[in-house]
Protein backbone atom coordinates (compact mmCIF):
# COMPACT_ATOMS: atom_id res chain seq x y z
CA UNK A 1 0.00 0.00 0.00
CA UNK A 2 2.84 2.33 0.73
CA UNK A 3 4.91 1.55 -2.46
CA UNK A 4 1.42 2.51 -4.53
CA UNK A 5 1.05 5.85 -2.14
CA UNK A 6 3.94 6.82 -3.24
CA UNK A 7 3.78 6.12 -6.84
CA UNK A 8 0.85 8.33 -6.70
CA UNK A 9 2.44 11.18 -5.00
CA UNK A 10 5.05 11.19 -7.28
CA UNK A 11 2.90 10.61 -9.73
CA UNK A 12 1.42 14.20 -8.54
CA UNK A 13 4.31 16.00 -8.56
CA UNK A 14 4.93 15.48 -12.25
CA UNK A 15 1.58 16.50 -13.04
CA UNK A 16 1.86 19.65 -11.28
CA UNK A 17 5.24 20.28 -12.80
CA UNK A 18 4.10 19.39 -16.30
CA UNK A 19 0.90 21.36 -16.04
CA UNK A 20 2.81 24.54 -15.34
CA UNK A 21 5.57 23.62 -18.22
CA UNK A 22 3.09 22.69 -21.28
CA UNK A 23 2.99 25.18 -24.01
CA UNK A 24 -0.21 23.75 -25.46
CA UNK A 25 -3.17 24.63 -22.88
CA UNK A 26 -5.50 21.76 -24.07
CA UNK A 27 -2.50 19.18 -23.00
CA UNK A 28 -2.90 21.47 -19.69
CA UNK A 29 -5.93 20.83 -18.86
CA UNK A 30 -5.97 17.20 -20.10
CA UNK A 31 -3.56 16.72 -17.32
CA UNK A 32 -5.20 18.91 -14.57
CA UNK A 33 -7.92 16.41 -14.86
CA UNK A 34 -5.29 13.47 -14.37
CA UNK A 35 -4.03 15.42 -11.03
CA UNK A 36 -7.42 15.42 -9.92
CA UNK A 37 -8.34 12.13 -10.52
CA UNK A 38 -5.02 11.25 -8.64
CA UNK A 39 -5.90 13.33 -5.84
CA UNK A 40 -8.97 11.86 -5.37
CA UNK A 41 -8.02 8.08 -4.98
CA UNK A 42 -4.88 9.90 -2.65
CA UNK A 43 -8.17 11.00 -0.66
CA UNK A 44 -9.57 7.66 -0.82
CA UNK A 45 -6.68 6.13 0.73
CA UNK A 46 -6.90 9.19 3.42
CA UNK A 47 -10.06 7.46 4.60
CA UNK A 48 -12.05 10.33 2.99
CA UNK A 49 -14.45 9.07 0.51
CA UNK A 50 -16.40 12.46 0.61
CA UNK A 51 -14.00 14.43 -0.47
CA UNK A 52 -12.64 11.85 -3.49
CA UNK A 53 -16.79 11.52 -4.66
CA UNK A 54 -16.78 15.93 -4.48
CA UNK A 55 -12.55 16.14 -6.39
CA UNK A 56 -13.95 13.78 -9.17
CA UNK A 57 -16.59 15.30 -9.94
CA UNK A 58 -15.69 18.71 -9.59
CA UNK A 59 -11.85 18.87 -10.28
CA UNK A 60 -12.17 16.79 -13.30
CA UNK A 61 -15.69 17.04 -14.51
CA UNK A 62 -16.89 20.51 -13.92
CA UNK A 63 -13.53 22.54 -14.00
CA UNK A 64 -12.17 20.79 -16.98
CA UNK A 65 -15.44 21.25 -18.89
CA UNK A 66 -15.33 25.00 -17.89
CA UNK A 67 -12.16 25.39 -19.11
CA UNK A 68 -12.44 23.51 -22.80
CA UNK A 69 -15.29 26.27 -22.94
CA UNK A 70 -12.96 28.64 -22.21
CA UNK A 71 -10.42 27.74 -24.52
CA UNK A 72 -12.77 27.11 -27.24
CA UNK A 73 -14.50 31.02 -26.63
CA UNK A 74 -11.29 32.27 -27.07
CA UNK A 75 -10.00 30.02 -30.12
CA UNK A 76 -7.16 28.43 -28.68
CA UNK A 77 -8.02 24.74 -29.36
CA UNK A 78 -5.76 24.20 -32.18
CA UNK A 79 -8.08 21.93 -35.27
CA UNK A 80 -11.06 24.10 -34.31
CA UNK A 81 -10.55 26.53 -37.41
CA UNK A 82 -10.50 23.73 -39.90
CA UNK A 83 -13.78 22.32 -38.23
CA UNK A 84 -15.19 25.60 -38.92
CA UNK A 85 -14.08 25.81 -43.19
CA UNK A 86 -15.30 22.59 -43.78
CA UNK A 87 -18.67 23.67 -42.91
CA UNK B 1 37.52 76.38 -91.65
CA UNK B 2 39.14 77.78 -89.19
CA UNK B 3 42.90 78.51 -88.80
CA UNK B 4 44.87 77.66 -85.76
CA UNK B 5 45.25 80.54 -82.64
CA UNK B 6 48.95 80.33 -83.65
CA UNK B 7 48.46 81.01 -87.48
CA UNK B 8 49.14 84.50 -87.52
CA UNK B 9 52.45 84.20 -86.27
CA UNK B 10 53.89 81.06 -87.77
CA UNK B 11 56.66 81.22 -90.19
CA UNK B 12 54.27 80.99 -93.16
CA UNK B 13 52.08 83.43 -92.29
CA UNK B 14 54.62 85.95 -92.08
CA UNK B 15 56.35 84.58 -95.19
CA UNK B 16 53.13 85.31 -97.05
CA UNK B 17 52.91 88.58 -95.37
CA UNK B 18 56.10 89.50 -96.52
CA UNK B 19 55.14 88.46 -99.90
CA UNK B 20 52.32 90.48 -99.94
CA UNK B 21 54.26 93.53 -99.47
CA UNK B 22 54.58 94.21 -95.67
CA UNK B 23 57.86 95.66 -94.37
CA UNK B 24 59.64 93.65 -91.70
CA UNK B 25 59.04 95.70 -89.11
CA UNK B 26 55.52 95.55 -89.57
CA UNK B 27 55.44 91.92 -89.32
CA UNK B 28 57.27 91.90 -86.54
CA UNK B 29 54.93 94.30 -84.92
CA UNK B 30 52.36 92.71 -85.75
CA UNK B 31 53.73 89.60 -84.36
CA UNK B 32 54.07 91.64 -81.10
CA UNK B 33 50.95 92.75 -80.88
CA UNK B 34 49.57 89.20 -81.91
CA UNK B 35 51.28 87.56 -78.95
CA UNK B 36 50.09 90.44 -76.82
CA UNK B 37 46.91 89.80 -77.46
CA UNK B 38 47.18 86.05 -77.38
CA UNK B 39 48.91 86.06 -73.41
CA UNK B 40 46.50 88.43 -72.57
CA UNK B 41 43.42 85.70 -73.89
CA UNK B 42 45.70 83.62 -71.67
CA UNK B 43 45.71 85.21 -68.72
CA UNK B 44 42.26 85.66 -69.29
CA UNK B 45 41.14 82.07 -69.96
CA UNK B 46 43.47 80.87 -66.89
CA UNK B 47 41.57 83.42 -64.68
CA UNK B 48 38.66 82.22 -65.69
CA UNK B 49 39.77 78.34 -65.14
CA UNK B 50 41.29 79.63 -61.82
CA UNK B 51 37.97 80.91 -60.99
CA UNK B 52 35.78 78.01 -61.74
CA UNK B 53 38.21 76.12 -60.14
CA UNK B 54 37.71 78.25 -56.46
CA UNK B 55 34.27 77.87 -56.98
CA UNK B 56 34.33 74.26 -57.53
CA UNK B 57 36.91 73.98 -54.47
CA UNK B 58 34.33 76.05 -52.49
CA UNK B 59 31.67 73.59 -53.74
CA UNK B 60 33.05 70.81 -52.90
CA UNK B 61 34.37 71.82 -49.47
CA UNK B 62 30.57 73.13 -49.01
CA UNK B 63 29.21 69.76 -50.24
CA UNK B 64 32.00 67.42 -48.04
CA UNK B 65 30.46 69.88 -45.06
CA UNK B 66 27.02 69.16 -46.21
CA UNK B 67 28.04 64.99 -46.15
CA UNK B 68 29.55 65.22 -43.05
CA UNK B 69 26.33 66.83 -41.69
CA UNK B 70 24.50 64.09 -43.16
CA UNK B 71 26.65 62.04 -41.77
CA UNK B 72 26.25 63.38 -38.09
CA UNK B 73 22.96 63.38 -38.04
CA UNK B 74 22.61 60.14 -39.59
CA UNK B 75 24.83 58.63 -36.97
CA UNK B 76 23.10 60.50 -33.80
CA UNK B 77 19.60 59.15 -34.99
CA UNK B 78 20.89 55.56 -35.12
CA UNK B 79 22.41 56.29 -31.58
CA UNK B 80 18.53 57.81 -31.16
CA UNK B 81 17.05 54.37 -32.50
CA UNK B 82 19.59 52.00 -30.52
CA UNK B 83 18.92 53.87 -27.15
CA UNK B 84 15.05 54.07 -27.92
CA UNK B 85 15.01 50.01 -28.98
CA UNK B 86 17.45 49.12 -26.29
CA UNK B 87 14.65 48.12 -23.93
CA UNK B 88 13.21 46.26 -26.85
CA UNK B 89 16.03 44.79 -27.61
CA UNK B 90 18.58 44.41 -24.46
CA UNK B 91 15.86 45.25 -21.98
CA UNK B 92 13.05 42.76 -22.61
CA UNK B 93 15.72 39.97 -22.92
CA UNK B 94 17.65 41.08 -19.18
CA UNK B 95 14.17 41.53 -17.69
CA UNK B 96 13.23 37.85 -19.06
CA UNK B 97 16.38 36.66 -17.12
CA UNK B 98 15.82 38.03 -14.30
CA UNK B 99 12.33 37.19 -13.98
CA UNK B 100 13.21 34.01 -14.33
CA UNK B 101 16.56 34.26 -12.37
CA UNK B 102 13.24 35.61 -9.67
CA UNK B 103 10.59 33.12 -10.31
CA UNK B 104 13.42 30.25 -9.52
CA UNK B 105 14.04 31.86 -6.53
CA UNK B 106 11.03 32.55 -4.92
CA UNK B 107 10.32 29.61 -5.93
CA UNK B 108 12.60 27.90 -4.11
CA UNK B 109 12.08 29.71 -1.12
CA UNK B 110 8.48 29.09 -0.72
CA UNK B 111 9.35 25.75 -1.24
CA UNK B 112 11.91 25.36 1.38
CA UNK B 113 9.58 27.31 3.67
CA UNK B 114 6.66 24.95 3.58
CA UNK B 115 8.81 21.94 3.49
CA UNK B 116 10.77 23.60 6.93
CA UNK B 117 7.45 24.48 8.42
CA UNK B 118 6.20 20.74 7.48
CA UNK B 119 8.98 19.08 9.10
CA UNK B 120 7.81 21.08 12.15
CA UNK B 121 3.90 19.38 12.14
CA UNK B 122 3.65 16.34 14.36
CA UNK B 123 3.59 13.08 12.91
CA UNK B 124 0.86 12.12 10.34
CA UNK B 125 -1.82 9.87 12.59
CA UNK B 126 -0.46 9.44 15.75
CA UNK B 127 -2.48 8.95 18.65
CA UNK B 128 -1.14 11.65 20.59
CA UNK B 129 -1.51 14.59 17.70
CA UNK B 130 -3.34 17.18 19.20
CA UNK B 131 -6.10 17.18 17.32
CA UNK B 132 -6.75 14.13 18.77
CA UNK B 133 -8.40 15.95 21.77
CA UNK B 134 -11.96 15.57 23.51
CA UNK B 135 -13.75 17.24 21.03
CA UNK B 136 -13.26 14.44 18.39
CA UNK B 137 -14.12 12.14 21.11
CA UNK B 138 -17.56 13.81 21.81
CA UNK B 139 -17.83 13.70 18.23
CA UNK B 140 -17.02 10.07 17.64
CA UNK B 141 -18.74 8.71 20.84
CA UNK B 142 -21.92 10.65 20.86
CA UNK B 143 -22.30 11.93 17.48
CA UNK B 144 -24.65 9.42 16.68
CA UNK B 145 -26.91 9.77 19.95
CA UNK B 146 -26.78 13.77 18.71
CA UNK B 147 -27.60 14.10 15.39
CA UNK B 148 -28.76 10.43 14.52
CA UNK B 149 -26.50 10.26 11.61
CA UNK B 150 -24.57 7.25 11.21
CA UNK B 151 -22.14 9.76 8.67
CA UNK B 152 -20.35 11.35 11.29
CA UNK B 153 -19.10 13.90 8.40
CA UNK B 154 -22.49 14.48 7.82
CA UNK B 155 -23.46 14.68 11.38
CA UNK B 156 -20.94 17.06 11.43
CA UNK B 157 -21.21 19.45 8.40
CA UNK B 158 -25.15 19.74 8.67
CA UNK B 159 -25.61 19.44 12.41
CA UNK B 160 -22.78 20.53 14.42
CA UNK B 161 -21.06 22.56 12.09
CA UNK B 162 -24.16 23.51 10.30
CA UNK B 163 -23.58 26.83 10.33
CA UNK B 164 -20.54 26.55 8.07
CA UNK B 165 -22.14 24.89 5.90
CA UNK B 166 -24.54 27.54 5.31
CA UNK B 167 -22.03 29.92 4.80
CA UNK B 168 -20.56 27.80 2.42
CA UNK B 169 -23.49 27.55 0.49
CA UNK B 170 -23.96 30.77 0.28
CA UNK B 171 -20.46 31.42 -0.51
CA UNK B 172 -21.37 29.01 -3.42
CA UNK B 173 -24.73 31.45 -4.48
CA UNK B 174 -23.04 34.67 -4.71
CA UNK B 175 -20.09 33.19 -6.58
CA UNK B 176 -22.88 32.00 -9.20
CA UNK B 177 -24.16 35.81 -9.08
CA UNK B 178 -20.83 37.16 -9.15
CA UNK B 179 -20.49 34.91 -12.75
CA UNK B 180 -24.07 35.91 -13.61
CA UNK B 181 -22.91 39.51 -13.47
CA UNK B 182 -19.74 39.23 -15.36
CA UNK B 183 -21.38 36.45 -18.22
CA UNK B 184 -24.73 36.90 -18.04
CA UNK B 185 -26.53 38.62 -21.51
CA UNK B 186 -29.96 40.37 -20.82
CA UNK B 187 -33.43 38.95 -22.30
CA UNK B 188 -35.06 43.00 -23.15
CA UNK B 189 -38.33 43.90 -20.60
CA UNK B 190 -40.89 41.61 -23.03
CA UNK B 191 -38.75 38.74 -21.76
CA UNK B 192 -37.43 38.42 -26.06
CA UNK B 193 -33.73 37.79 -26.49
CA UNK B 194 -31.21 41.00 -26.99
CA UNK B 195 -29.10 40.75 -30.36
CA UNK B 196 -26.43 40.33 -28.50
CA UNK B 197 -28.02 37.17 -26.46
CA UNK B 198 -29.00 36.18 -30.15
CA UNK B 199 -25.73 36.57 -31.29
CA UNK B 200 -23.86 34.18 -28.76
CA UNK B 201 -26.87 31.47 -29.52
CA UNK B 202 -26.01 31.68 -33.02
CA UNK B 203 -21.93 31.61 -32.05
CA UNK B 204 -22.73 28.47 -29.74
CA UNK B 205 -24.99 26.83 -32.42
CA UNK B 206 -21.34 26.92 -34.16
CA UNK B 207 -19.34 24.84 -31.23
CA UNK B 208 -22.31 22.40 -30.74
CA UNK B 209 -21.74 18.65 -31.60
CA UNK B 210 -23.66 18.23 -34.13
CA UNK B 211 -25.05 14.82 -33.78
CA UNK B 212 -22.38 12.72 -32.77
CA UNK B 213 -23.44 9.35 -32.66
CA UNK B 214 -20.74 8.00 -29.91
CA UNK B 215 -21.36 10.96 -27.52
CA UNK B 216 -24.88 10.68 -27.72
CA UNK B 217 -25.41 6.73 -27.66
CA UNK B 218 -22.74 6.92 -23.88
CA UNK B 219 -24.54 9.93 -22.64
CA UNK B 220 -27.81 7.93 -23.28
CA UNK B 221 -26.50 5.24 -21.18
CA UNK B 222 -24.15 7.18 -18.88
CA UNK B 223 -26.87 10.36 -17.72
CA UNK B 224 -29.27 8.07 -16.34
CA UNK B 225 -26.48 6.47 -14.03
CA UNK B 226 -24.57 9.15 -13.14
CA UNK B 227 -28.00 11.24 -11.80
CA UNK B 228 -29.07 8.34 -10.12
CA UNK B 229 -25.60 7.83 -8.06
CA UNK B 230 -25.64 11.55 -7.88
CA UNK B 231 -29.47 11.23 -6.31
CA UNK B 232 -28.05 8.07 -4.21
CA UNK B 233 -25.28 10.06 -2.95
CA UNK B 234 -27.37 12.83 -1.61
CA UNK B 235 -29.88 10.56 0.35
CA UNK B 236 -27.38 8.26 1.47
CA UNK B 237 -25.48 11.48 2.61
CA UNK B 238 -26.59 10.70 6.69
CA UNK B 239 -25.38 6.90 5.99
CA UNK B 240 -22.70 6.31 4.20
CA UNK B 241 -19.60 8.89 2.64
CA UNK B 242 -20.82 11.55 0.69
CA UNK B 243 -24.03 14.58 0.95
CA UNK B 244 -25.18 17.54 -0.43
CA UNK B 245 -22.12 18.82 -2.25
CA UNK B 246 -20.38 15.80 -3.58
CA UNK B 247 -24.00 14.82 -4.99
CA UNK B 248 -24.85 18.04 -6.13
CA UNK B 249 -21.65 17.95 -8.01
CA UNK B 250 -22.44 14.56 -9.46
CA UNK B 251 -25.54 15.95 -10.61
CA UNK B 252 -24.65 19.05 -12.09
CA UNK B 253 -21.70 16.69 -14.16
CA UNK B 254 -24.28 14.68 -15.36
CA UNK B 255 -27.15 17.30 -16.42
CA UNK B 256 -23.50 19.25 -18.16
CA UNK B 257 -22.79 15.62 -20.38
CA UNK B 258 -26.92 15.66 -21.03
CA UNK B 259 -26.83 19.00 -22.64
CA UNK B 260 -22.93 18.40 -24.27
CA UNK B 261 -24.97 15.15 -26.45
CA UNK B 262 -28.55 16.35 -26.96
CA UNK B 263 -28.09 20.43 -26.76
CA UNK B 264 -30.04 23.00 -25.08
CA UNK B 265 -33.66 22.42 -26.47
CA UNK B 266 -34.64 19.51 -24.01
CA UNK B 267 -32.99 20.76 -21.13
CA UNK B 268 -34.29 24.42 -21.13
CA UNK B 269 -37.92 22.88 -20.73
CA UNK B 270 -36.99 22.45 -17.45
CA UNK B 271 -33.84 24.43 -16.24
CA UNK B 272 -35.14 27.76 -17.46
CA UNK B 273 -34.36 31.32 -16.02
CA UNK B 274 -37.70 31.32 -13.84
CA UNK B 275 -36.89 27.66 -12.42
CA UNK B 276 -33.62 28.37 -11.82
CA UNK B 277 -34.08 31.44 -9.64
CA UNK B 278 -36.58 29.60 -7.60
CA UNK B 279 -34.81 26.40 -7.37
CA UNK B 280 -31.47 28.15 -6.45
CA UNK B 281 -32.62 30.52 -3.49
CA UNK B 282 -35.37 28.43 -2.16
CA UNK B 283 -33.59 25.59 -0.84
CA UNK B 284 -30.77 28.42 0.61
CA UNK B 285 -34.42 30.21 2.37
CA UNK B 286 -35.37 26.71 3.48
CA UNK B 287 -32.02 26.18 4.66
CA UNK B 288 -31.49 29.34 7.17
CA UNK B 289 -34.67 28.97 8.55
CA UNK B 290 -34.77 25.21 9.25
CA UNK B 291 -31.49 25.53 11.03
CA UNK B 292 -31.79 29.06 12.56
CA UNK B 293 -33.41 27.27 15.72
CA UNK B 294 -29.58 26.32 16.41
CA UNK B 295 -27.93 29.25 15.46
CA UNK B 296 -30.07 31.28 18.41
CA UNK B 297 -29.74 28.61 20.62
CA UNK B 298 -26.15 27.91 20.45
CA UNK B 299 -24.26 24.88 19.63
CA UNK B 300 -25.86 22.59 21.63
CA UNK B 301 -29.57 23.22 20.62
CA UNK B 302 -32.50 22.75 22.59
CA UNK B 303 -34.28 19.55 22.22
CA UNK B 304 -35.16 19.12 18.44
CA UNK B 305 -39.17 18.91 17.38
CA UNK B 306 -38.22 16.63 14.61
CA UNK B 307 -37.92 13.13 15.25
CA UNK B 308 -34.62 11.26 14.86
CA UNK B 309 -35.45 8.18 13.90
CA UNK B 310 -33.63 5.07 13.71
CA UNK B 311 -30.25 5.53 12.79
CA UNK B 312 -29.55 3.43 9.80
CA UNK B 313 -32.86 4.38 8.21
CA UNK B 314 -33.49 6.48 5.29
CA UNK B 315 -35.52 8.65 7.08
CA UNK B 316 -33.32 9.40 10.30
CA UNK B 317 -30.92 11.77 11.36
CA UNK B 318 -33.80 14.61 11.88
CA UNK B 319 -32.85 17.67 9.99
CA UNK B 320 -29.76 16.46 7.93
CA UNK B 321 -31.44 14.76 5.00
CA UNK B 322 -33.65 17.88 4.09
CA UNK B 323 -30.98 20.37 4.32
CA UNK B 324 -28.81 17.49 2.35
CA UNK B 325 -31.21 17.62 -0.30
CA UNK B 326 -31.51 21.36 0.05
CA UNK B 327 -27.87 21.53 -0.70
CA UNK B 328 -27.16 19.03 -3.61
CA UNK B 329 -29.92 20.99 -5.58
CA UNK B 330 -28.54 24.23 -4.97
CA UNK B 331 -25.49 22.48 -6.10
CA UNK B 332 -25.66 21.08 -9.08
CA UNK B 333 -27.91 23.93 -10.21
CA UNK B 334 -25.01 26.55 -9.61
CA UNK B 335 -23.12 23.82 -11.82
CA UNK B 336 -25.17 23.62 -14.42
CA UNK B 337 -26.18 27.26 -15.08
CA UNK B 338 -22.12 28.09 -14.53
CA UNK B 339 -22.06 26.17 -17.73
CA UNK B 340 -24.74 28.01 -19.43
CA UNK B 341 -23.29 31.00 -18.70
CA UNK B 342 -19.77 29.86 -19.92
CA UNK B 343 -21.43 28.93 -23.15
CA UNK B 344 -23.81 31.23 -24.02
CA UNK B 345 -24.33 33.95 -21.09
CA UNK B 346 -27.31 32.37 -19.36
CA UNK B 347 -30.25 29.57 -20.09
Amino acid sequence: MEFLEIILLSFLVVCAISVALSKNLLTSIVIFMAYSVIMSIIWMILESPDLAITEAAVGAGVTSVLFYITLKKIHAMKGEEDDETEE
Amino acid sequence: MKPRSDYELSWWRRLVRFVDGETLADVERRAEELRETNAQNQQMVDKEAEHVFEQEVKEDREDRKRRLEIEHEKEAKALLEKYKNWPKEHGVRIFGRLYAVMAVVLCVAIIATLLVTVSYLPEFGSPDNPNNNEVVEKYNAEGLYDTGATNNVAGMILDYRAFDTLGESHVLFVAAVCVMILLRLELTKDGKPTDKKRAAEENDRLYEPKNDKILQLSAKILVPIIIMYGIYVILNGHLSPGGGFSGGAIIGAGLILYVNAFGFKEATKIMNRKNYAVISVVPLLFYAVAKSYSFFTGANHIESIIPKGTPGAIISSGLILPLNICVGIVVACTMYHFYTLFRKGGM
